[in-house]
């Protein structure tokens, strides 16, 4: 089954940023996951197509890189961060928890499709460890309890907000998308800066009135 | 007076900072203004003037390889910031973007017009996606406001700014991988020379500069290069983000003039978490050597960290007090870079392969004093002997960790296992107690 | 001095290495300048005719330029030397030793052990630098990492992941050499791998080079695995039968057999490459159908086997004194060509001799005797040309050497390629090529541009002329490319009726002379002989009374030719069982290329020599069975051996005097309505050559018919329909494949799988019926 018309207009929008088509390989991946949640033949293919490649040629890319899916995830992807300072500040215990709490192990789906998890490396928040990322949106100061209830909500259709992130939490494939530079209108939600992005500047401040 | 200096955190505490009302309300854009006025190579000049180095971790001065770029040779010219953070402990950029996109904005745009660029990108990992929202507003805001486009403010120069979102790999920092990345290749680092001055992004002279330096730019154009150079030590000028984490009472970013010292820095963040104390620390990321309590007085700035045997890098200072096992803190480390390491050179590809097989049976104490050495000994089969320095930093924590923790790693098996409790080490161990 | 001979003076730059001073031109890489001193430096990326890759790292040293030492050691194969640098390697740096040593180590902890059955083991890059530069004992104690052991990736190549080392050179071959990149590095890190996207194998019709490059047993050829050692081969250098482009091969055999074939080294044609089907299509030598044994028709009308004296005996009665046509066939060594030149103006004192064994025309014979026969093209006018004209033919199909000297020099400076075609194949798209509806609208010619026609504009009326035309108004180098192998020598041995042997023209009273002279006779046929259409019509209508026929198949020339010799003597030499023998009065076996010595001439006409490689005496080359017959026939041409026939055509040589002017033709487009066939034959078809080879076969391509957006919405087809396309005489039935080209056009291949055109159809082009099915 081919992609809609305008999927395919779409795609072409996202060629046409930049200077030469190949360019377009990666958006054009998250896209195509936005749609059908992973990289598909159908993707692969099409994306082959239209940039004139081979398609091994956007095989070699999409197996490159970690976030692309090449089967499908939940639709609420569960990133436990177990790079050194986060696993040793508890993301090894929450993995350990969440995995018992889901029945799952990292790389896998649960049954319902609804969440699946991923041991990730470090995603730039260590002031805020252990972190947690939820279709790549912040979840910051976390625990073994908290994440087990982050994970509890979703099930129940009932997500709690990212830490630092829009109000409501998207869809793994809603995500995609943004990520394929689709914007979602949602930029100016959340927060500016959590407490550890503004120590320094309310010590200076502090100081300086001193 | 604060040691502390915040210049891109300065109004991050205002809820609305990441919008371009925000930025111009403190000013934002008229340093703009102020460098169209003025030719590119006065632009360059003033730059380089500055001092500023590249604060993506290797300290390259910005202003010499804007000039770098040949000028009159009739070819689309690139300027691709590298907003691929993904350095483990380094989380100064992220936060920048979030809650102040626009003064990279306008860094792109006063850098593009000095390298005579028309085109440029931001590449982005794409594992942040409310910070990829973020920043893709406030290209969008520019472009309403005419600060990109066409004829920018009235100047005739033209830029175009393209949001790139990375997809998961961490070897997308190194700028070459960077640039293959874009172009829509494996992000595989390529053959140097040509370097990307002379034949970068399709092959045409490029600049790639991470985020921070770029957002330095504004306020080098806003304050003169003298205001600049007035902080920091002699050869680090200026100030920049430093990011504290781990095993402290307060962790989070702090501004300040280069040459600041973690002890500094501790005071201000409450110190080492309560009841516990410092055992090591990384000074700009994971593959920076590690330094131990007595190089909480080290300066930290480019000179000062290289001289007691490390680097400055990204200023990622991760803090792990006694109850961290250093071995496993190196595996894991160990374990992050095979992850990462793209495929391409035999000695990353194998090397840490084979270093995160030893590295586990040393930590389950299964190891002898003599595989000490030949780990020591495949360190060096590895280091300097790869493509790119993604296998230095892989080796980095265990020769670094193995220098201050021999005891340690021997400990592991005269014990015949970790001697560590894992939930000691964690920020919930009276709960999980 | 012409410009060819002009030196061009080469900047060049000096080093020491290992201690000797080496001088090399400037951009020479270390290694390369290190092997000139004989220094070895090891190494596994590295290939010098891919881009540098730096990534295998084997092949480090130290290097310090002007007393400044690299803090540590560079790669020799992307570094290029300096004045003023001084390289210390292995034998002369304990730093570089131990580095090498240590890479050698990595790339063996996950390398299986599986030496014992691997079909590199005895010639392994590998196996044979770890000796040399690896550690005794490995020093791993841990987990291999492991994959499922070989997986096709085409019918015809292998990949074990295990044994690969991730040098890059087979992705980067496909790359940058062949245009097909079908085989790529997936995913990452240490698991990196080589593969292919699982619905597109490597059906590439280079891809045996990767196996031929692949400096470990990972990329295998399912029809040499697990079938020799390397020392219980005998290698023989060969030349390529498959096509005029001229490879050199490298053949390797096992007690009279052919277990595979390489591509040899020759800069100036081949480089190190060979296509698929000059890699793997051998399998013909042994087939059943191999003829060993003479056949006579006896009283009963029936074949029978027969002796050689026999056989000769029946064959010279039959040819003696005989009105007889010779059928040459274009896969002639030179020397069996001007064996059968001979026979034909001593033996039989005719000119009704003609090679073409394919749709040809009298326009074509004037042009190949007045033209090719002056033509002086080569592979290095393709380096040098500003552009590239191809006129009717389809290199990557048809030459497909010709055709990988093209692309590097569109991927490496942008080479304009032009192509006079009804569609873009996929190797004109690969060579970007500017497609034009005719030579008239060809533009931007000059001097340095050179025109590459091909023999099927023998079926367009004024094709050549126009061609010729074209290259006399702009100076443009000519060549022409037959697809057959034996073409270009066939015609220099003057197997043709208008040409003597050695490009003499049979209209000139002094080049007779000198060859009656040459050849010790008294006289030679003057009156042209007439070209293959005319000898069969002849045969048929009985104004001739029998025929010699070489390798032909007369499906080949037209639908008909079987046909038109049912009623006549036939004297068949063969290599196999074909139609021809089947219906013919005596059945010479004759040897094929590795078992007997020659040459061909290529496209360039410059010979391409083979040595025997298998010696049967059963089997004789054309040209001693010829010599025999004609001795029996009381009318000696004395050429007992290819030795001896090489020695003649050289004391020969080649006329120096004027060849008469091409009488050019005008076009006279053939207006049609309806649909026009338009064709050409796919490397990889159902050619007699290629029979026995499954796994080739396997990774032909498939045959559609292709017809415009336009064509199928008037049938009323899409790409998931089938079309009819007929003639008076049948028809076949092709999915369709929708592409640009006119919309009165319709193309098909010419001889593949349900695509056979001339036993189907009758023509290789013409008008045609097109029909949903």
């Amino acid at each position: 089954m081919s992609f809609t018309n305008e999927e395919l207009a779409v795609m072409d929008s996202i060629i046409a940023r930049y200077p030469k088509s190949r360019s377009a390989i990666m958006p054009l991946l998250h896209y195509v996951q936005s749609i059908d949640g992973y990289v598909t033949a159908r993707g692969i293919e099409t994306i082959a197509e239209k940039l004139n490649l081979a398609t091994a040629e956007v095989t070699a890319v999409s197996t490159f890189y970690t976030q692309y899916k090449s089967e499908p995830v939940g639709e609420y992807h569960v990133g436990i961060c177990t790079n050194t300072l986060c696993a040793i500040m508890g993301g090894d215990a929450i993995y350990e928890s969440v995995c018992d709490r889901l029945g799952i192990k990292k790389d896998q789906t649960t049954a319902d499709g609804k969440v699946s998890l991923e041991r990730i490396e470090c995603n730039a928040a260590c002031d805020y460890a252990p972190v947690v990322m939820v279709n790549w949106e912040f979840y910051d100061n976390q625990t073994p309890a908290s994440v087990n209830n982050l994970v509890d909500a979703i099930r129940e259709g009932n997500p709690p907000a990212p830490t630092r992130g829009p109000s409501t939490l998207r869809t793994w494939k809603e995500n995609s998308a943004v990520l394929a530079g689709l914007s979602d209108g949602l930029s100016e939600e959340g927060v500016q800066a959590g407490a550890p992005s503004l120590l320094g500047l309310n010590i200076a401040k502090s100081q300086g009135k001193k | 007076m604060s040691i502390l200096k915040p210049v891109l955190s300065a109004h991050w505490d205002e809820p609305d900072s990441f919008t371009i009302a925000a930025y111009k309300r403190h000013g934002g854009y008229k340093p703009l203004a102020k460098a169209l006025k003025s030719t590119p190579d006065e632009v360059i000049a003033l730059v380089k003037e500055s001092g500023l180095r590249g604060r993506g971790g290797a300290g390259f001065p910005t202003g010499s390889k804007w000039g770098f770029i040949p000028q009159g040779d009739n070819k689309p010219h690139y300027l691709v910031v590298n907003a691929d953070e993904s350095e483990p402990g380094t989380c100064k950029d992220i936060p920048l973007l979030m809650a102040n996109p626009h003064a990279l904005i306008e860094g792109i745009i006063i850098g593009s017009y000095a390298i005579r660029a028309n085109h440029s990108f931001i590449y982005i990992r794409g594992e942040v996606v409310h910070v990829f929202r973020r920043v893709q507003k406030a290209i969008d805001d520019a472009y309403a406001a005419g600060l990109l486009g066409k004829n920018i403010l009235g100047s005739g120069f033209d830029l175009e700014l393209t949001l790139h979102a990375g997809a998961g790999a961490y070897i997308c920092g190194e700028e070459t991988a960077l640039l293959d990345s874009l172009e829509g290749f494996r992000g595989q680092p390529r053959l140097r020379p040509p370097f990307p001055a002379i034949a970068g992004l399709y092959a045409m002279p490029t600049v790639v500069n991470n985020v921070e330096s770029i957002a330095s730019v504004p306020s080098i154009i806003a304050n003169g290069a003298d205001w600049f150079q007035a902080m920091g030590t002699e050869k680090s000028k200026g100030y920049t983000l430093y990011s504290l984490s781990g095993h402290v009472t307060n962790p989070g970013q702090f501004e300040a003039p280069l040459g600041i010292t973690l002890r500094q820095i501790l005071e201000l963040a409450g110190g080492i978490r309560a009841g516990h104390e410092l055992k090591f620390w990384t000074p700009g990321g994971s593959s920076t050597p590690m330094f131990t309590a007595e190089h909480l007085d080290v300066p930290l700035d480019y000179e000062g960290v290289a001289a007691a045997g490390s680097m400055l890098g990204t200023k990622a200072l991760q803090i792990f007090d006694e109850t961290t096992c250093v071995v496993r803190a190196a595996l894991r480390w160990v374990e992050f870079y095979k992850h990462e390491s793209c495929g391409k050179c035999t000695p990353c590809r194998e090397g840490t392969w084979w270093l995160v097989q030893l590295m586990k049976d040393l930590e389950a104490g299964k190891g002898t004093e003599a595989d000490l050495e030949k780990l020591l000994d495949l360190c060096d089969n590895i280091a300097g002997r790869s493509f790119c320095a993604l296998a230095d930093g892989a080796v980095s924590p265990i020769i670094s960790s193995l220098k201050y923790f021999r005891a340690e790693y021997i400990l592991h098996q005269t014990n015949g296992g970790c001697p560590f409790d894992p939930v000691a080490s964690t920020l919930f161990e009276t709960a999980g107690a | 001095m012409t410009p060819e001979q002009a030196v061009v003076a080469v900047e060049t730059v000096s080093a020491v290495i290992d201690g000797a001073e080496v001088t090399v031109p400037k951009g020479t890489l270390i290694i390369r300048a290190a092997e000139q001193l004989g220094i070895a430096i090891p190494r596994f990326c590295d290939h010098p005719l891919l881009a540098p890759e730096g990534a295998c790292r084997q092949c480090l040293v130290d290097v310090s330029i002007n007393g400044r030492a690299f803090p540590k050691p560079q790669a020799s194969c992307t570094m290029p030397v300096e004045n003023g640098m001084v390289v210390n390697t292995q034998l002369t740096s304990p730093v570089a030793a131990k580095a090498q040593e240590g890479i050698m180590e990595f790339l063996l902890i996950n390398h299986p052990l599986d030496c014992p059955i691997c079909d590199k083991g005895g010639e392994c890059p590998l196996q044979n630098q770890a000796m040399s530069a690896g550690r005794p004992e490995s020093r791993f104690e841990g987990e291999k990492r492991t994959f499922e052991k070989p997986i096709n990736i085409s019918s015809q190549v292998l990949l074990d992941r295990e044994r690969c080392v991730l040098c890059a050179r087979c992705t980067r071959f496909s790359e940058q050499i062949a245009g097909d990149p079908f085989i790529t590095l997936n995913e990452r890190g240490a698991l990196q791998q080589v593969g292919i996207y699982e619905n597109q194998p490597f059906e590439s019709y280079y891809s045996g080079n990767t196996v031929q490059i692949c400096p470990v047993g990972a990329l295998t050829g399912s029809s040499y695995r697990f079938r020799a050692r390397p020392f219980d081969l005998v290698s023989v250098n060969s030349a390529c039968e498959h096509c005029a482009s001229g490879c050199d091969l490298r053949t390797d055999i096992r007690r009279g057999k052919t277990l595979r074939r390489l591509g040899g080294d020759d800069p100036a044609v081949n480089q190190e490459w060979n296509c698929d089907k000059g890699r793997w299509a051998f399998k013909y030598l042994t087939t059943r159908e191999r003829l060993k044994t003479p056949l006579v028709r006896g009283a009963d009308g029936e074949l029978h086997e027969a002796s050689w004296p026999e056989a000769i005996a029946a064959a010279a009665a039959g040819l003696k004194d005989k009105r007889v046509g010779v059928l040459a066939g274009g896969r002639l060594t030179h020397e069996d060509a001007y064996g059968y030149s001979k026979f034909a103006r001593v033996a039989l004192g005719t000119n009704d001799i003609d090679f073409r064994a394919r749709p040809h025309s009298d326009e074509e014979r004037d042009f190949l005797a007045t033209v090719v026969t002056n033509l002086k093209t080569t592979y290095i006018d393709i380096d040098n040309a500003d552009q590239v004209l191809l006129a009717s033919f389809e290199p990557e199909e048809e030459s497909p050497i010709v055709f990988l000297r093209i692309y590097r020099q569109v991927t490496k400076r942008g080479l304009v390629v032009t192509s006079d075609a009804p569609l873009a194949s996929r190797g004109s798209k690969k060579l970007a090529a500017h497609l034009v509806k005719g030579l008239a609208e060809v533009s931007g010619l000059t001097a340095q541009s050179v025109i590459l026609v091909g023999e099927r504009a023998a079926e367009t009326p004024g094709a050549l002329s126009a061609v010729f035309e074209l290259s006399q108004s702009t100076g443009a180098k000519l060549a022409w490319i037959p697809r057959r192998a034996g073409e270009r020598g066939a015609l220099a041995a003057g197997a043709i009726g208008n040409l003597l042997p050695g490009y003499r023209p049979l209209s000139d009273a002094a080049a007779r002379v000198d060859l009656q002279s040459a050849w010790g006779v008294k006289t030679l046929p003057e009156d042209p002989g007439r070209s293959t259409s005319e000898i069969l019509a002849a045969l048929n209508d009985e104004s001739l009374d029998a025929v010699l026929i070489g390798g032909v198949d007369p499906m080949d020339i037209s639908a008909q030719a079987l046909n038109q010799l049912l009623n006549t003597f036939v004297v068949s030499l063969e290599i196999s069982n074909t139609a021809v023998t089947a219906i013919a009065d005596v059945v010479l076996p004759v040897a094929a290329v590795v078992e007997k010595s020659g040459s061909y001439l290529d496209w360039r006409g410059i010979a391409r020599s083979f040595d025997k490689g298998i010696d049967d005496v059963d089997l004789r080359s054309d040209v001693r069975i010829l010599s025999i017959l004609a001795d029996e026939m009381g009318k000696p041409i004395n050429l007992p051996t290819v030795t001896a026939t090489t020695r003649e055509i050289e004391s020969l040589g080649t006329w120096d005097g004027v060849q008469p002017a091409f009488a050019k033709r005008t076009a006279n487009p053939a207006s049609s309505d309806g649909f026009t066939l338009v064709s050409w034959r796919f490397l990889l078809d159902l050619g007699s050559l290629q029979q026995g080879e499954a796994n080739l076969a396997g990774t032909a391509k498939d045959a559609r018919a292709h017809i415009s957006s336009a064509t199928a919405a008037s049938l009323g087809v899409t790409e998931a329909d089938s079309v009819v396309i007929s003639s008076e005489r049948g028809s076949i039935e092709l999915p369709v494949s929708i592409r640009a080209i006119a919309d009165n056009l319709i193309w098909v291949p010419r001889n593949s799988e349900g695509s056979q055109v001339i036993p189907a159809l009758g023509f290789t082009s013409g008008s045609v019926k097109v029909a949903k099915r």
